[in-house]
């Protein structure tokens, strides 16, 4: 039953897929290919939609595949499976958490991984920026326009910080930069 | 009271609602988006939190996305914020992806869409730029940090420019081993000298 199917394949992506989406879409495509849910160009056509889409990768795969599979309540179901394992996961963390952070081994293992989630961080910053300037991945094919978004955003957040004294909500950015990739790349 | 706990749910859902509207291209960028709305323009957890919740989204399964939506919801009306935040967060990609998967046979091939997506990236890599920097704000400024944060740094852009097979969490386990066995040598030392 298709239902059955979907709920385990997605509570296994949800509860095995660390290190974010990126981390999870090999994942997702091992289940999604053993199941024969998809084809393989599928798959990549739909990686590239829940890319380009709002909203956690993970979470909008298992809706496209839910809802291809077993409509509504397909995406319904597969979406909420995907979710579980890691809401269980913090729940139980957050009843725990005040007495777990208090202690001082615990604190001092924190403070190794902080400046080392923040170097992971700044790493993906940096492997995103690439990947916008060299699209295909080689350097003989920069993309000049995504230089030029790339200035005017930064220009624009800094006098926006400037003038009104406060930054610029991540949102307002977001929205600044799609009319600009309209604009630039053109309709 | 009451009537209080159902404002914060509905001012919960509708700020996770918006995080999920305007999260695109993974978790990273969402953080600065969660810093903004949850920790500047509401006050609900102070940076510190947001830092240890990224370490856990980090550590365990799953989308940071939903991670966040179920700490903050749940430190603010517990079980049922975790729920309804957690909800809120999932409930734009749900429409938005949904209709897709009904009447769009490929949405990538329209230029505005394609257009529009190619600025939206531009954005969404600088906003984990600031993400980055914020958090650098609120580590200590010694030598220890900024060491383990270079070699994660050189570390992840070895794993991508080699395309190595290395999750990332590995590092993690390193870096939490480090700041462990620096703990039990400052506390080994000051029993000796007693």
């Amino acid at each position: 039953m298709i239902f059955i199917e979907l709920l385990l394949a997605f509570l296994q992506v949800g509860l095995f897929s660390f290190g974010g989406a990126y981390g999870a879409i090999p994942l997702i495509q091992d289940t999604v290919l053993s199941h024969g849910w998809l084809s393989e160009d599928m798959i990549k056509y739909f990686i590239a939609v829940a890319e380009s889409t709002p909203g956690s990768i993970m979470v909008n795969l298992a809706t496209y595949i839910g809802s291809n599979q077993g409509g509504i309540f397909g995406a319904v179901l597969a979406t909420i499976s995907v979710v579980i394992p890691s809401f269980l996961i913090i729940l139980l963390f957050v009843k725990f958490s005040d007495k777990i952070f208090n202690k001082p081994f615990i604190q001092a293992i924190l403070d190794g991984i902080k400046p080392c989630i923040i170097g992971i961080i700044f790493a993906s910053g940096i492997t995103m920026l690439y990947g916008n300037l060299f699209p295909s991945d080689s350097i003989s094919e920069f993309d000049l326009y995504a230089l030029i978004i790339t200035v005017i955003l930064i220009a624009v957040s800094v006098v926006w910080q400037k003038i009104k004294k406060k930054s610029m909500s991540p949102i307002a950015l977001i929205i600044v930069s799609a009319v600009l990739g309209i604009v630039i790349y053109g309709i | 009271m009451k009537k209080t706990k159902a404002r914060t749910c509905w001012d919960l859902l509708c700020t996770f609602f918006k995080i999920g509207l305007f999260t695109f291209g993974g978790g990273y960028s969402m953080i600065s988006l969660i810093d903004d709305e949850c920790v500047v323009k509401k006050k609900w957890i102070t940076s510190d939190e947001l830092m240890n919740v990224t370490i856990i989204a980090e550590s365990t399964p799953g989308p940071i996305a939903i991670n966040c939506a179920t700490y903050v919801g749940y430190r603010q009306a517990g079980i049922l914020g975790s729920v309804i935040s957690t909800i809120g967060v999932v409930l734009p990609s749900f429409i938005i992806i949904y209709i897709i998967s009904l009447f769009f046979d490929n949405i990538l091939e329209n230029k505005i869409v394609a257009s529009a997506f190619k600025g939206i990236k531009i954005a969404v890599s600088l906003l984990v730029f600031t993400a980055a920097l914020r958090m650098l704000k609120i580590i200590p400024r010694n030598k220890l940090p900024l060491i383990i944060m270079a070699v994660t740094f050189v570390a992840m852009i070895a794993i991508s420019v080699f395309s190595i097979n290395f999750s990332s969490i590995y590092l993690i386990l390193i870096a939490g081993l480090v700041g462990y066995i620096t703990f039990a040598i400052s506390r080994f030392r000051k029993e000796d000298k007693k």
